[in-house]
């Protein structure tokens, strides 16, 4: 007899075959070398989990407990690999409950497909049950979203889905899909995409602005490098290295440009951004030359943009357009892809070492350790920092772990004090700053990275709100390490409220429940921190473990996080306290 | 920054959801859209979109740049009134009666150059096309007197430039 598996491979090896809609999905999925999904069945998806089941060996669908799970699981994917990362949902709820992770992604370019089910086509527009106008609602959060009626439009919309996302400045692309195209039959072929007429995805760097470029920081007496994640997405990790070390231009990187370069790095000076380093913020406006790669000017980088390195000329290397000059004027763009820019600038390039100029970094850094540093790393009062649990989880990874941060004041933390030898290797939500993405995304990091230590490390707030993913991270005996690092606050909100605010502290005290017993519930290891003497042993304990390991740490309830550029000021007001 | 009044012309692909895509841009500004016009182009598929604003350069630079990057739009261009020919057309309904009782409506139909597009025992339609003062100013004269019903197009406009949009599609299809 036939087995299902025979029946399957028969078809794989034809190049054209009379399939269903949903199984053509799953062809095209395989064709782009997927081979990991996350998601959440429901009625207008169902023809393709009845496929999903019968490629179960080929190809993976992790449930998560909720759909904001899964498209967040998928961007820790895609933000650990450099692959795409794909999540499936039904329609409806099933739908909008992606909204937050499409627009994380679209704001963090992160490549990412999302599959959802519809109504079919004939109750289009009837407000049948479970149907909504997701295509309308993730319009503006998507690179391109697509709604496909036809079983026939399958093959060639997931390719240029799949070449979408990944291409150029990468992105969520969300396609629906309604009932009837997944039950309907169609000549199954498959090509990917290459090119869609209109999208021009990878400019080409003109040699001209290159050699504007290269001359300006020839002749620079204080250069400065801020790179962000374009470098990380560009693949041009090398490349900044090498420009970095020939140039000896002290670097600074933004949130999401973290891990692009080992942390360590001499000419590395540090974070820049609201609670970025010190000397990073404020040599901004005494530098002569700002070369930004990969980077948006966020206004959490920028600060006040009227202030902002007004004295420098500014060079922008960028993939995309439509961020040339958007924030921040500058004096000479160069599009292209990162690495292909920096590796024509590389050869223009004289050598230099700037040793006054660092020392200026040095002076502030040391003024910042002072300050800050020295009290978060190595605090001499009781009450555990958030600081030192990062310092003691360096210890315990030698520096190599995927750090998954949440948002807030432990992400903060995180950033400044999280060491890294490997690229990829920093995953956080950054431009949407979205609670509750690092346990799913932490999950995602690991499938993706298994060879990988992930140490996801959240707030009691952000915690709580993706806190079902602990069953996903049960289930599938992913092995990440959970560390919740609970002040009973909003940590960053109360902070805010103290400095700006009066002290009124609106809605931002938790009374949390017992998080060791919840994990315990879920069947995982769990341990409480209270005291400095039991941290170290803990976190070894946690990054010896096999399995996933979940450690609540109680750390000061009332710490801030400095230094800070207050909202709207400018990055030479950066406060130490 | 000095407001100006600019029109935005963007060759796209013919695309459902692309209107949204692009009203979505002007939304998240808050830059209103004066008048909206949406037709095929001179190139065999390929749609244009023409929209006027009022607002800074600095602010339609950035908008075409944003709409420019949506996957299907071609190309996005802005141009000043200096550096376009643009027409709009309306449409008045107005009572038959008045063409026998006032006089002067005959006047402004000679003087406006419009056309009188269907007559019937109650009403009558007038065409007008041109700049939107002339427009404006025929509805001032005729307003007076009763206009039953007014409609006036989104602008329409054709660069003194060229476009070059099909070698444009040549090259991005190479």
């Amino acid at each position: 007899m036939e087995t299902l598996k025979d029946k399957k491979m028969k078809k794989s090896a034809d190049t054209r075959m009379k399939i269903s809609g949903a199984e053509a999905i799953i062809h095209c999925l395989l064709a782009e070398g997927v081979d990991l999904i996350y998601g959440y069945p429901g009625g207008a998806i169902m023809p393709v989990y009845d496929e999903l089941y019968k490629f179960q060996d080929q190809l993976t669908h992790v449930l998560t407990r909720h759909e904001q799970g899964a498209a967040h699981a998928a961007q820790g994917y895609a933000r650990a690999t450099g692959k795409v990362g794909v999540a499936m949902a039904t329609s409806g709820p099933g739908a909008t409950n992606l909204v937050t992770g499409l627009a994380d992604a679209q704001i963090d370019s992160t490549p990412m497909v999302c599959i959802t089910g519809q109504v079919p086509r004939h109750l289009l527009g009837s407000d049948a049950f479970q149907e909504t106008d997701i295509i309308g609602i993730s319009t503006p959060v998507t690179k391109w979203n697509y709604q496909v009626t036809k079983a026939s439009e399958i093959p060639e919309i997931m390719a240029k889905a799949f070449y979408i996302a990944k291409s150029g400045r990468p992105g969520p692309v969300l396609v629906d899909i309604t009932k009837n195209a997944q039950f309907d039959e169609l000549e199954f072929e498959y090509k990917p995409c290459t090119q869609v007429r209109s999208y021009q995805p990878y400019p080409k760097p003109d040699m001209a602005d290159l050699q504007e470029a290269a001359a300006l920081i020839n002749t620079a007496k204080k250069p400065y490098i801020v790179y962000g994640q374009g470098v990380i997405l560009g693949k041009a990790e090398e490349e900044l290295k090498a420009l970095v070390e020939k140039s000896g231009i002290p670097a600074a990187w933004t949130i999401l440009g973290l891990s692009a370069m080992e942390t360590d790095h001499p000419l590395n000076v540090g974070m820049v951004g609201m609670h970025g380093n010190y000397g990073p913020n404020v040599l901004t406006n005494e530098c002569d030359l700002l070369v930004a790669i990969g980077m948006r000017f966020d206004d959490r980088v920028t600060g006040d943009l009227d202030t902002y390195a007004k004295q420098a000329k500014i060079i922008h290397f960028e993939i995309d357009p439509a961020e040339i000059n958007k924030n921040v004027k500058v004096d000479v763009a160069v599009l292209g892809n990162a690495k292909e820019s920096l590796k024509l600038l590389l050869p223009l390039i004289k050598e230099n070492k700037h040793e006054a100029w660092h020392s200026e970094f040095k002076k502030k850094q040391e003024e910042e350790y002072e300050a800050v540093i020295k009290a978060d790393l190595y605090p001499q009062k009781p009450g555990l920092t958030m600081g030192e649990v990062i310092g003691s989880i360096n210890k315990a990874s030698g520096d190599n772990a995927v750090i998954v941060s949440d948002v807030g004041q432990h992400q903060m933390i995180a950033c400044r004090y999280a060491r890294f030898t490997q690229t990829k290797s920093n995953i956080t939500s950054g431009g949407l700053g979205t609670m509750g993405f690092a346990l799913p995304a932490a999950i995602g990091a690991k499938m993706g990275a298994e060879d990988r230590e992930v140490v996801a490390i959240i707030g009691d707030g952000g915690y709580q709100m993706n806190i079902q993913e602990l069953a996903t991270i049960f289930q599938n005996k992913t092995a990440v390490k959970i560390v919740v690092l609970n002040n009973e606050h909003l940590g960053m909100v109360r902070q805010w409220q103290e400095l700006f605010f009066e002290k009124r502290y609106a809605s931002t005290v938790m009374t949390n429940p017992d998080f060791v017993k919840i994990a315990e519930g879920y069947h995982l290891k769990a341990r409480r921190v209270e005291e400095r003497s039991e941290l170290d042993e803990a976190v070894k304990e946690m990054m010896n473990s096999k399995e996933p390991y979940f450690l609540e740490v109680r750390v000061e309830k009332e710490d801030n996080v400095f230094p800070m550029i207050p909202s709207g000021a400018s990055v030479s007001d950066i406060r130490l306290k | 920054m000095e407001k100006k009044w600019f029109t935005i012309s963007v060759y796209s692909e013919n695309n459902v959801g692309l209107l949204n895509r692009i009203s979505g841009i002007f939304l998240k500004r808050h830059i209103n859209i004066e008048s909206l016009n949406v037709s095929k182009s001179e190139i065999e598929g390929v749609s244009k979109f023409t929209v006027v604003v009022f607002t800074t350069e600095d602010w339609t630079r950035k908008i075409v740049m944003q709409i420019e990057k949506q996957i299907e739009v071609i190309k996005a261009f802005y141009h000043t009134d200096e550096e376009t020919i643009y027409q709009e057309s309306a449409l008045f309904k107005i009572g038959s009666h008045l063409l026998f009782d006032e006089r002067q409506i005959q006047n402004i139909i000679k003087d406006s150059h419009a056309q009188i597009v269907t007559v019937s025992r109650e009403f009558f339609v007038l065409a007008k096309t041109g700049k939107r003062e002339e427009i404006e100013e025929m509805y001032r004269l005729l307003k007076p007197y009763g206009i039953m019903q007014f409609v006036r197009s989104g602008r329409i406009t054709v660069t003194k430039a060229e476009m070059k949009i099909s070698s444009l599609l040549a090259a991005m299809e190479k």
